[in-house]
C-alpha cells in the first residue's frame, strides 16, 4: 500500500466525565483535551496542520456554535478548522473527517477535539423535543428517550425478549465501567436494580438509559511520516464508513420500507463497507474489542447483530451466557462501559474511537484487554439517522 | 433573576426566550386544512407508487415531485408504540401512550397519541398497543388544524 494512504492515531486524551463541571468553562474544557492529546503524542501545536471540532447541538449549553468560542483555547488561530455535527454520531464523524483530511494528503496531522456541557440547562428534554418535525411530531412527547422506547418495543416484539433480557446489558456495562477511570456511572448493579429503576418510556427504565455527561476529549491523527516521528505503536485507522437514512421514523417501519428501523439496516450497510476496507471477514475471530455507541440498552444487541458478531435476534440470548463479557467472553464489548455509562453527546463518538484505538495501542490502562489486534468503534446520531463505524488495527491494512 | 454567584465554581443564571413563525408551506397547509374537515390527507407519487403520511412534496424514492393526494383510511396497524411515563412540560400530563400507525392504503406510518387506554397497569396497556395491533382514528370534538385533532383508539 502507498505510505500516503496510511492514517494513524498518534495521541489521545479524555477527561473524567460527570454531570456538571463547575471548575471550567466549555472552552477551558476543550483546551484541557487539546493540550492533553498533544502531550500524549509528544507534539507541539506547530506539529498540527488542521483541526476538526467535534460539536453536536449547542442548545444544551446555551452558547450558539461554541466552536468559535474555543479557537484560541485549542491553538486553532491561523489553522484550517472545521466543525462536524451529525448529532450523537458527531464524534465518530469527526474522526472520519480528520482521517479523510490526512488520507487525501492535504495535511500531515489533524487534531480532533471537542467538549460537552449537556447539563448546563435543566430543560434538556424540551431541547430534545425540538429535533422533531414542528407540524406533525412535536405535539407528542417525543424525545430521544421516547423514540427509542418505540424502537425497543418493536425489537422485543420481533425477537421475543423481556425487559430482564435488556437489563443484563446495563449490568454488564456498569460492571465494565468500574475499570474505567473516566466513566460517569459505574458499579455493580443487578437485573433487579435495573427493573426497580424508574420507568421512563415503556419498556425503558432509568438504568436502560445513559446519563448526561460533561467533559472533553481529543485525538491526534497523522500520516505515516508523523507516526514514525511521534508514535512507536500507533493505532492504524483501517476502515471507515458511514450511512444516513430518512428523517421520518414512520418511513422506516412499514412493509414497503427500505430502511428497517427495528433492525437498524444502516448499521449493517456501514459495517460491511468498513470491514471490507479493513480486511475483516470474520468479526468474532478478528475483532477483540468493540466500543459501540450504546446510549440505550437496546443499541448493544442491535449492533452486535448488524455488525456480524452473531445472528439477528440472538445477541441478548448470548448476553445471558456471558459472550460479551470483558473477561471470558467471545469478544470484549465496551470494556469502557460505553455510552450507557457516559454520554457527553458532542464527544461520545470520539470517546468510543479513543477507547477502541487505545486498546490497539496497548495504552488502555486499567481497561486494557490482552492481545488486541483490531477494535471497532461506532457512533449513532439523530433518531438513528446517522451511523458510522471505524476499525482500528495494530498493523496498517491497505484499501 | 437570582443574585449572581461570582465565586470560583459558581454559576450565572440566564433565561433565554425566543419566538418563531414557522412557515407551513403548501403541502402541510393542505394537510392541516384537511384535518379541520375531518380528513387525513397523504401525498402520492405515480412514478414510485408510494403514498406518504405525513405528506411530502417530493418522493424520496423516485426523486420526483409527489403528484397526487389521497385520503387515508381511518383504520390501521401499530408499527411501534410506547407509554411515556416521564413526561415533560408543555405536553399532555403523563402517562400517555403514543404509537406510529400505518393507516390502511398508506405506505408510511404516522405518530399520534393512543387514547381510551387503561394505563393503570403498564404491562397490560403495552400489550394492548403492541406492534401488529389494529387501531382506529378518532377525531376530537373541536378541530383546529393540528396533528392532535385526531388520535388513535384500539380497534378491538
Amino acid at each position: 500500500m502507498s505510505m500516503n494512504h496510511t492514517v494513524a492515531v498518534l495521541g489521545t486524551y479524555q477527561t473524567e466525565f460527570k454531570t456538571h463541571d463547575p471548575d471550567h468553562t466549555f472552552a477551558e474544557q476543550a483546551q484541557i483535551a487539546a493540550a492533553g492529546a498533544l502531550k500524549d503524542a509528544g507534539m507541539t501545536p506547530g506539529d498540527v496542520d488542521a483541526i476538526v471540532f467535534s460539536l453536536a447541538p449547542t442548545y444544551f449549553m446555551g452558547v450558539a456554535d461554541a466552536d468559535r468560542w474555543s479557537i484560541d483555547h485549542i491553538f486553532g488561530a491561523g489553522k484550517p478548522m472545521l466543525r462536524v455535527h451529525t448529532g450523537g454520531a458527531t464524534g465518530g464523524s469527526a474522526v472520519q473527517a480528520a482521517y479523510n483530511l490526512v488520507r487525501s494528503g492535504l495535511h500531515r496531522s489533524v487534531l480532533v477535539v471537542g467538549a460537552e456541557r449537556i447539563a448546563e440547562t435543566p430543560d434538556a428534554q424540551d431541547v430534545l423535543n425540538l429535533i422533531f418535525d414542528v407540524f406533525y411530531e412535536r405535539d407528542m412527547p417525543l424525545s430521544t428517550n421516547t423514540s427509542v422506547g418505540l424502537w425497543t418495543t418493536s425489537y422485543m416484539a420481533r425477537y421475543g425478549y423481556t425487559e430482564e433480557d435488556l437489563a443484563r446489558v446495563a449490568v454488564r456495562a456498569r460492571r465494565h465501567a468500574t475499570k474505567n477511570p473516566h466513566a460517569h456511572l459505574k458499579g455493580l448493579i443487578t437485573v433487579e436494580d435495573v427493573m426497580a429503576s424508574r420507568m421512563i418510556s415503556t419498556p425503558l427504565k432509568l438504568f436502560d438509559i445513559c446519563p448526561r455527561s460533561s467533559g472533553s476529549a481529543a485525538m491526534v491523527v497523522g500520516n505515516m511520516d508523523m507516526a514514525k516521528q511521534f508514535c512507536s505503536r500507533p493505532a492504524f485507522i483501517n476502515g471507515v464508513a458511514s450511512r444516513t437514512t430518512t428523517y421520518w421514523i414512520g418511513d422506516r417501519m412499514t412493509p414497503t420500507t427500505d430502511a428497517d428501523f427495528t433492525d437498524f439496516v444502516i448499521a449493517g450497510e456501514a459495517a460491511s463497507v468498513c470491514y471490507k476496507q479493513a480486511g475483516i471477514t470474520d468479526p468474532l475471530e478478528q475483532v477483540q474489542v468493540t466500543e459501540f455507541y450504546d446510549p440505550y440498552t437496546v443499541m448493544t444487541p442491535l449492533q452486535l447483530e448488524r455488525l456480524g458478531f452473531c445472528a439477528p435476534g440472538t445477541a441478548l440470548r448470548l448476553e445471558k451466557e456471558g459472550y460479551w463479557d470483558m473477561e471470558g467472553g467471545a469478544v470484549a464489548v465496551n470494556p469502557s462501559g460505553g455510552t450507557l455509562c457516559t454520554n457527553p453527546i458532542a464527544v461520545s463518538g470520539l470517546v468510543r474511537a479513543i477507547d477502541a484505538a487505545t486498546q490497539v495501542m496497548g495504552r488502555a490502562g486499567t481497561m486494557q484487554v490482552p492481545n488486541v489486534h483490531n477494535a471497532v468503534s461506532s457512533a449513532v446520531g439523530g433518531i438513528a439517522q446517522f451511523y458510522n463505524c471505524t476499525v482500528f488495527g495494530d498493523q496498517p491494512h491497505g484499501h | 433573576m437570582s443574585e449572581r454567584n461570582t465565586e470560583p465554581g459558581g454559576v450565572i443564571n440566564e433565561v433565554v426566550t425566543l419566538r418563531y413563525d414557522y412557515s407551513l408551506g403548501e403541502v402541510a397547509g393542505k394537510f392541516m386544512e384537511g384535518l379541520k374537515q375531518g380528513k387525513i390527507l397523504a401525498t402520492s407519487c405515480s412514478k414510485s407508487g408510494l403514498t406518504y403520511l405525513p405528506p411530502r412534496a417530493y418522493c424520496e424514492r423516485s426523486f420526483e415531485p409527489c403528484d397526487g393526494w389521497v385520503e387515508a383510511a381511518f383504520e390501521g396497524v401499530i408499527e411501534a408504540s410506547t407509554i411515556v411515563v416521564r413526561g415533560f412540560q408543555g405536553k399532555r400530563n403523563p402517562p400517555v401512550a403514543i404509537a406510529y400507525v400505518k393507516l390502511d392504503g398508506i405506505d408510511s406510518a404516522i405518530g399520534n397519541y393512543v387514547d381510551g387506554l387503561d394505563l393503570s397497569n403498564l404491562d397490560a396497556a403495552q400489550k394492548r398497543i403492541a406492534p401488529g395491533k389494529r387501531v382506529k382514528v378518532k377525531f376530537g370534538a373541536t378541530r383546529e388544524g393540528r396533528i392532535t385533532d385526531f388520535s388513535f383508539v384500539c380497534a378491538d
